[in-house]
């Protein structure tokens, strides 16, 4: 897993890479807590373009930062997920809480 | 269109081997021809039932997970077992959102994705001897099989 980030007009672009399952789940979870530590940004787009695979811990993970970014009343979208991860987002419910924008 | 063949997985328990798992189970199914949905769909079941044995079965101590694979013509049949501490409610367990770890971040959606990407799934389970997830898929993309 690789993840890399960028602020652009408040807006906080996470883009991640790789595989996240339970093995790679404590990493991404320390590193996007990381990421969002400072809150220099207005709302979080996830981009999911790169993201070879997925399973439910991801859900997991999603919804642990959206209960922390709650506080603060910053949104999170999702951005560009591929089928596979697309189908897990749907089962769980995801987009209730994090909607699609593209 | 005549096609069987059977493989077996013997692995430790951790979690370094959910990755392994679901890449060898989905290049054993690659005869088949399936699309890439289907490979993604046989990995993630895959990769849910390998996670909650090394989750769940063998807490504190060294366990192994048996995979078996058999495939019959297009039907892929996929037996994940392990010899840990089992699941004493099991229909319980198959509910979404349902997580036995609480505060741990898990979606307890595992056995949902499962059944929702393979055909057919089922758990056995016995209390202080394992766990048993038997999922089967047909292929259907049936032109590109078999050279057709």
């Amino acid at each position: 897993m690789t993840i890399k980030h960028r602020i652009e007009n408040h807006v906080l672009y996470i883009i991640l890479s790789g595989e996240l399952d339970e093995c790679t789940s404590n990493f991404v979870r320390q590193k996007l807590d990381q990421i969002l530590e400072d809150k220099n940004y207005q709302q979080v787009i996830f981009d999911f373009s790169e993201l070879e695979f997925m399973d439910s811990t991801g859900i997991g993970v999603l919804i642990g930062r959206y209960k922390k970014l709650k506080q603060h009343k910053i949104p999170i979208f999702i951005y560009n997920p591929s089928s596979q991860v697309e189908k897990i987002f749907k089962m769980s419910g995801l987009y209730e809480i994090m909607p699609r924008i593209a | 269109m005549n096609y069987y063949n059977e493989m077996n997985l013997h692995i430790l328990a951790v979690s370094e081997n959910e990755s392994f798992a679901r890449a060898v189970v989905g290049a054993f199914c690659l005869p088949l021809k399936p699309s890439l949905e289907d490979i993604a769909d046989i990995k993630t079941a895959v990769s849910e039932a390998v996670t909650n044995s090394v989750v769940h079965a063998y807490p504190n101590k060294k366990g192994y997970i048996d995979i078996y694979v058999a495939i019959k013509d297009c039907t892929i049949a996929i037996e994940i077992k392990d010899y840990g501490v089992g699941i004493v409610d099991v229909q319980k367990a198959k509910q979404p959102f349902f997580t036995s770890l609480k505060n741990s971040e898990r979606s307890g959606m595992g056995f949902t994705v499962m059944e929702g990407f393979m055909d057919q799934v089922t758990v056995d389970s016995i209390p202080g001897q394992g766990t048993t997830v038997r999922m089967q898929k047909t292929i259907t993309n049936l032109k590109t099989a078999f050279g057709g």
